[in-house]
């Protein structure tokens, strides 16, 4: 549970980082913006709350994981580590140029604070189950999280790393769902669809949650409760909205990726602080 | 901290009963004393890949994903990325085509110090036909950054790389056979060094670049040319295709003016592709030849047979060496007797 500070703490940075995606996206010349703005809140109660991590020792072998099984979501993951302090926010600047630690997918060996590089969809899930297993192997507590998109899950290697999972009853191990139902040829239920989702996860064996992916409370409320499950992974369903924050982009297809010019960047930045008002 | 597995240490398993997968599999397990960060994975392989022999030493150090070989190297990247070093055994056409992805981009990409111990290799499970046989698997594997790939002669040479492979960082893919593979080390006293070919006939007429299988028909062919046909001929071990040695190459360039590459492999982009860039970037010139799978998959049978047909065999290389030997490379204006 959040407590009312907390919950407004948590607010005002996610609302920071929606400015600095908009901000990110016009210099970087065009990003993954929909599906960045629709997993931030879940990265922000992760890194801002639940987290033990230190920026000052990013490396710690003991610290919780975190994959980004959803690669493309970097423009929303990288301003969120440079919030959290693991880098200089002057640095986003160089987003997708030349011989920059940040590209549209996260490189782990370039961006502090970033512990396993992904963009091949259906690769992340996988390396979570072998952090959790490698933590397991050596006694280690810490957890590890990670995000997958809700087309991502067309790839047959996520069910593989699912029935693992299951099989080894790793319940270090935490898994969102951003369920924001957009693909890059559009929604999901239409394109290849994945209905009865919380029915395919239950029936591989995981603790499944729904929960309304954009609700700080809500979000903390399922670590909670995932974290009070023993014997098995949990997954958590979050129902989101692509581009969350930005009106114009808000569960359009086409802001899976795209460019902005000064007018949207405007708008956009109207339209995130009126959402916050 | 570190142990070498010397003479005394892998001597207890007799290489003429044992395959080189079960001599992986102790040594594995011998190792795993010393490296309390070895672990292991199997995609419903432990049996066949011999890694079973550690499971049952280390059970809580075992893990068998089921026939789910993306998910299992995924599973190893992330092992890696806690301190661990996985041992990742599996059919190589499954390691280097199911899970090419994988090993690229999950374990080369972010340079992993992940394991691969490719079983099946080659035609050695021929019978099994195309599906089982990898003929491609170390093209696609030194193709990919970071990543080393070695191919040993033997049960006794799989032993000296699987030790050293613990010891050198990063990604390494060490490919053998189905382990029914005759022997050619008859003991373990000779220089093993990751990178560093080694020279098991001396000769200045030829030299024959062998790798896994071929080796030992490499030095048997050797063997025999120099008896019936006076031969003078050199054989290399170039047990490690990535780095490879140029250095090696060059100086056979030189002392032979005839070089010879063999491999249970496409002669596309495996060992025969990686001496032909050393002999073309080196810009001195030799009469070249590579034996192995022509573009093409291999038929069914039995290995041996299979190894006489595309010419793997002793008597395929000595036909291969004559053929060779009858152009006549100098260092003249007339193109006309090399082409």
């Amino acid at each position: 549970m959040l407590t009312k500070d907390e919950h407004k703490k948590l607010r005002d940075t996610a609302r920071t980082i929606r400015h600095s995606i908009i901000d990110t996206t016009f210099k970087a010349g065009g990003a993954h913006v929909g599906g960045g703005m629709s997993m931030l809140d879940m990265l922000v109660v992760l890194y801002f709350k639940y987290m033990n991590i230190d920026t000052g020792n990013p490396d710690d072998p003991d610290r919780d994981r975190f994959v980004l099984s959803k690669g493309h979501g970097a423009i929303g993951y990288v301003p969120t580590l440079a919030e959290r302090g693991f880098f200089d926010k002057e640095l986003l600047g160089s987003f997708n140029k030349f011989k920059s630690p940040f590209g549209m997918h996260p490189d782990s060996l370039k961006i502090p604070g970033c512990d396993v590089s992904t963009g091949s969809l259906g690769h992340g899930l996988p390396m979570a189950v072998g952090l959790a297993m490698g933590a397991r192997m050596q006694k280690k507590d810490f957890y590890t999280y990670c995000i997958v998109g809700d087309g991502e899950l067309n790839e047959g290697s996520n069910w593989e790393a699912a029935m693992a999972a299951a099989h080894y009853k790793m319940d270090n191990l935490l898994v969102f769902v951003d369920r924001n139902m957009q693909m890059i040829d559009g929604p999901v239920e239409q394109i290849m669809g994945l209905e009865p989702l919380a029915d395919k996860w239950r029936a591989f064996g995981w603790e499944c949650l729904e929960i309304d992916g954009h609700d700080l409370n809500e979000i903390a409320k399922a670590i909670d409760h995932a974290k009070e499950i023993k014997d098995r992974p949990v997954v958590i369903i979050a129902r989101t909205t692509k581009g969350k924050g930005v009106d114009y982009m808000e569960d359009q297809t086409k802001w899976h990726y795209g460019a902005l010019d000064s007018v949207l960047v405007e708008k956009a930045h109207a339209s995130i602080d009126k959402m916050y008002s | 901290m570190s142990k070498e597995v010397t003479g005394t240490a892998w001597n207890v398993y007799d290489a003429n009963k044992l395959t080189q997968a079960e001599i992986y599999g102790q040594v594995l397990c011998d190792l795993g004393d010393e490296y309390p960060e070895i672990v292991a994975l199997s995609a419903d392989l432990a049996k066949s890949t011999k890694i079973g022999v550690f499971q049952d030493k280390f059970p809580e150090r075992f893990v068998n994903v089921g026939i789910a070989e993306q998910n299992m190297f995924g599973v190893a990247a992330g092992m890696a990325k806690t301190g661990l070093i996985p041992f990742v055994s599996t059919m190589a056409v499954f390691a280097s085509l199911r899970a090419g992805e994988q090993i690229r981009t999950d374990i080369c990409y972010q340079n992993l110090n992940v394991k691969i111990i490719a079983t099946h290799g080659g035609v050695s499970f021929a019978s099994a036909g195309t599906t089982h046989q990898a003929t491609e698997d170390i093209a696609i594997l030194r193709s990919f950054a970071n990543m080393t790939v070695i191919v040993p002669a033997d049960g006794i040479e799989t032993a000296k790389a699987v030790t050293e492979a613990v010891k050198y960082p990063g990604p390494v893919y060490i490919r053998i056979g189905r382990g029914f593979e005759p022997t050619y080390y008859k003991d373990d006293n000779y220089d093993f060094k990751i990178g560093k070919a080694v020279e098991i006939r001396q000769g200045t007429d030829i030299c024959i670049i062998a790798i896994g299988i071929a080796v030992l028909q490499a030095a048997e062919a050797a063997d025999y040319l120099a008896k019936y046909d006076g031969l003078s001929v050199r054989v290399i071990n170039m047990h490690t295709i990535k780095p490879i040695d140029k250095e090696a190459i060059i100086k056979a360039i030189g002392d032979t003016r005839r070089i010879l590459t063999v491999e249970e492999h496409s002669t596309l982009g495996g060992l025969g592709t990686a001496v032909a860039d050393v002999i073309a970037e080196s810009g001195k010139g030799c009469a070249f030849t590579k034996v192995g799978l022509n573009d093409e998959y291999a038929e069914i049978g039995y290995p041996e047979d299979l190894y006489a047909h595309y010419q793997l065999d002793s008597n395929g290389i000595i036909e291969k060496v004559r053929e060779i030997m009858g152009k006549d490379f100098e260092e003249d204006d007339n193109w006309e007797d090399e082409l």
